[in-house]
């Protein structure tokens, strides 16, 4: 015996507040992302504009930086650099996945994802444990440990966000109709990305 | 213009760029850190100059439900400075004779950049309710019902808020003659046109002095 249990109310009825006023045609998710990074880009502007200051102020300036007897440890940042960016390729891939229904590469993609994440953290711990100065050997190391541990928070919330992803992975969520869920941390761990590009270049090749 | 974080495909193509930049930056300083700096400053520029020629996508065309009844018309009039011209007066009287109408004019509280950007959009909205009180009080010393409303500053936006609130079967946009109408040159008319599935009226109004619409 079964029970058909018929709907209170037709299709046709509307429950709750009317859709909100959206101008913009922007996706409400999207556009909060977009003004999150916005306010991101800020945030990091504020960083180099200290880097730069303390960086073109120093007596050295501009053949010896960072200050002798100091180094940065350049070339483990590179393998990290690369570790990172690869990370990147693995999100694409993922998402790239989840588009076309296959299920296990968007779960390998993740899973290589976040692991390359941690191990880009794990290395910056480890490198700020040899890098042989602290905060307390002169501006140069405040800003160097201010920028790049910005940087190595960002990529903890980045890893977060992907853990959640991987979770509800997992438990059989997303679909090639319904990924926004792995669609935006995608877009947040490839400006973490961008970010480490960024500070790279400005802090331990230039 | 599109964001390069508008998803996670142009996310991706955003870092493969900066990644690329990034190391021609780095190699033209090490050769010389003024060569480094100046490619950096072009490039910085070419990529501002290509984000800002970049079209955004189209938007599909949207359907707008009438929110008159099943004997009235209702129309949407979209003017600022043109908003007294003798051609968008005369248009409305028009549309007015056919059948009963119900007319929303909106005055666009157009402002320059800087001062949108500062917030200091009072005396813009002051011009705009001014314009549009001499306006409404025309139209009604003719006998023709309408009411009124500034609207935001960015004409589109000021549209868009006024179909969802309006429910227009018809829009009429009166802008100054081509050459004159920054509205045109923006291509107003045209996205208004591709944005929405009723019947858009473009009238032409020639004032003797002013730029903007």
């Amino acid at each position: 015996m079964t029970a058909h249990a018929e709907p209170l109310h037709g299709h046709d009825d509307h429950h709750g507040p009317p859709p909100a006023n959206q101008s913009s045609r922007v996706d409400p998710r999207t556009l909060g992302m977009l003004l999150f990074i916005g306010s991101e880009i800020m945030l990091f502007g504020s960083f180099f504009a200290a880097y730069f200051f303390v960086r073109v102020v120093n007596p050295g300036a501009p053949d010896h930086w960072p200050p002798e007897p100091y180094h940065f440890p350049v070339f483990v940042a590179g393998v990290n650099t690369a570790i990172l960016v690869t990370s990147s390729f693995t999100m694409h891939w993922a998402l790239q996945c989840i588009k076309r229904g296959e299920r296990a590469g968007f779960l390998a993609g993740m899973v290589l994802t976040f692991l390359m994440g941690f191990a880009f953290l794990l290395t910056q711990v480890v490198e700020y444990l040899n890098v042989g100065f602290n905060t307390s050997d002169g501006a140069f190391a405040s800003v160097f440990f201010g920028l790049t541990g910005l940087h190595g928070a960002h990529v903890f919330v980045g890893l977060s966000l992907l853990g959640m992803v991987i979770i509800r992975g997992f438990r059989g969520h997303y679909s090639p109709e319904h990924h926004h869920g792995v669609e935006l941390p995608g877009i947040y761990w490839h400006f973490v990305d961008v970010m480490w590009i960024v500070v790279y270049a400005t802090v331990y090749l230039l | 213009m599109e964001s390069p974080f508008r998803s996670e495909a142009a996310a991706f193509r955003f870092l493969l760029i900066t990644i690329g930049a990034f190391a021609l930056i780095v190699i033209m300083a090490v050769i010389s850190t003024a060569l480094g700096f100046l490619t950096f400053l072009a490039l910085s520029a070419a990529a501002v100059a290509m984000y800002l020629r970049q079209r955004g996508p189209t938007p599909d065309r949207e359907h707008v439900a009438t929110l008159g009844g099943p004997d009235e018309r209702r129309v949407l009039v979209v003017a600022n400075e043109t908003v007294q011209g003798e051609e968008l007066l005369s248009t409305i009287s028009t549309l007015a004779l056919i059948e009963r109408t119900q007319f929303l004019v909106v005055c666009p509280a157009l402002n320059s950049r800087l001062k949108t950007f500062t917030s200091d959009e009072d005396p813009a909205r002051a011009a705009a309710r001014a314009r549009l009180d001499v306006t409404l009080a025309r139209l009604a010393s003719v006998g023709i019902e309408a009411s009124g409303e500034v609207g935001d500053g960015d004409p589109l936006v000021a549209v868009d808020d006024a179909m969802r609130t309006f429910g227009p079967n018809e829009i009429v946009i009166s802008t100054h003659p081509p050459g004159k109408s920054n509205w045109l040159e923006r291509g107003i008319v045209e996205s208004v046109r591709a944005r929405y599935d009723v019947p858009v009226t473009h009238v032409v109004v020639e004032l003797a002095a002013g730029t903007d619409d």
